[in-house]
């Protein structure tokens, strides 16, 4: 078992195509405080390089990326 | 090296640094939306959100086929002349109207594209618009096309952040951009 990481704010992106996953996200990580994490579930298999590329760019940081099926589960701490 | 050649040099630099911090390009994207063509505007709307969500300014120009996009299907304007309406009437009124840069068999496969878009949960490009607007996308239409093509400002829809212009307006925000596109 891998280490839980408590989230500050959930986002369910499942079935969203590209690019809703990253505006959204950009936009919820303003609705928390620096420091705080995100946690964004996401069905779109683009976002594996798609999320670390605005992470980088954004300033903010990925902590963890989870795998389950189909879904992909980022926790997204704001730094920015 | 003399001490005197060393400051004339820093001095050299420093007006070079100077110039170069002013003159530097913003973090923005600057796009010429030429193109009438669905999926070629749907890319620059994809793109333009992207950009946003990047933490980019970003500009969209709409020039030539690309002005009619932004008309709005539900505006009827009076008193044009013969050509006007002409150009009225052949081009698209609002981006629920467009049609795709290639495989349009006749609107056939086009129709085709939007049905395959929806079961996808592919934004279409009047939703595309929509979010573009929310996220502060500036868009600034060019009065010539405008004025070519017979449309007037009371048909355009009502986006938030829409201006008319001119080639400097862009040339402007192109020459402060970290990013140019024409599409």
């Amino acid at each position: 078992m891998s280490e839980k990481i408590k989230a500050d704010k959930v986002m369910d992106l499942k079935g969203l195509p590209c690019p809703m996953p990253v505006v959204k996200v950009s936009k919820g990580i303003k609705e928390i405080e620096v420091g705080q994490v995100i946690e964004a579930q996401t069905t779109d298999p683009g976002a594996l390089t798609d999320f670390p590329a605005w992470a980088r760019t954004s300033g903010n940081e990925i902590v963890k990326t989870d795998q389950d099926g189909k879904v992909i589960t980022f926790f997204i701490k704001r730094n920015a | 090296m003399k001490k005197n050649d060393l400051e004339t040099q820093f001095a050299e630099l420093k007006t070079k640094v100077e110039t170069l911090t002013k003159e530097g390009a913003e973090n923005k994207l600057s796009m010429i939306v030429f193109s009438g063509d669905m999926d070629k505007v749907l890319a620059a709307l994809i793109i333009a959100s992207g950009a946003v969500a990047m933490g980019m300014d970003v500009v969209m120009f709409f020039t030539f086929w690309g002005t009619p996009i932004l008309r709005d299907k539900g505006k009827k304007v009076g008193g044009k002349d013969l050509m006007g309406t002409m150009f009225g009437a052949m081009l698209p009124k609002g981006a629920c109207n467009l049609k795709l840069s290639k495989m349009n068999m006749g609107g056939m496969g086009t129709a085709m594209m939007k049905s395959l878009m929806k079961k996808k949960n592919v934004a279409s490009v009047e939703e595309m618009l929509a979010v573009a607007g929310e996220l502060g996308v500036r868009i600034y239409v060019c009065e010539m096309s405008m004025d070519l093509m017979g449309f007037t400002r009371e048909e355009m829809i009502a986006y938030p952040n829409m201006e008319f212009c001119g080639v400097a307006k862009f040339l402007e925000e192109a020459k402060s951009s970290k990013i140019q596109l024409f599409i």
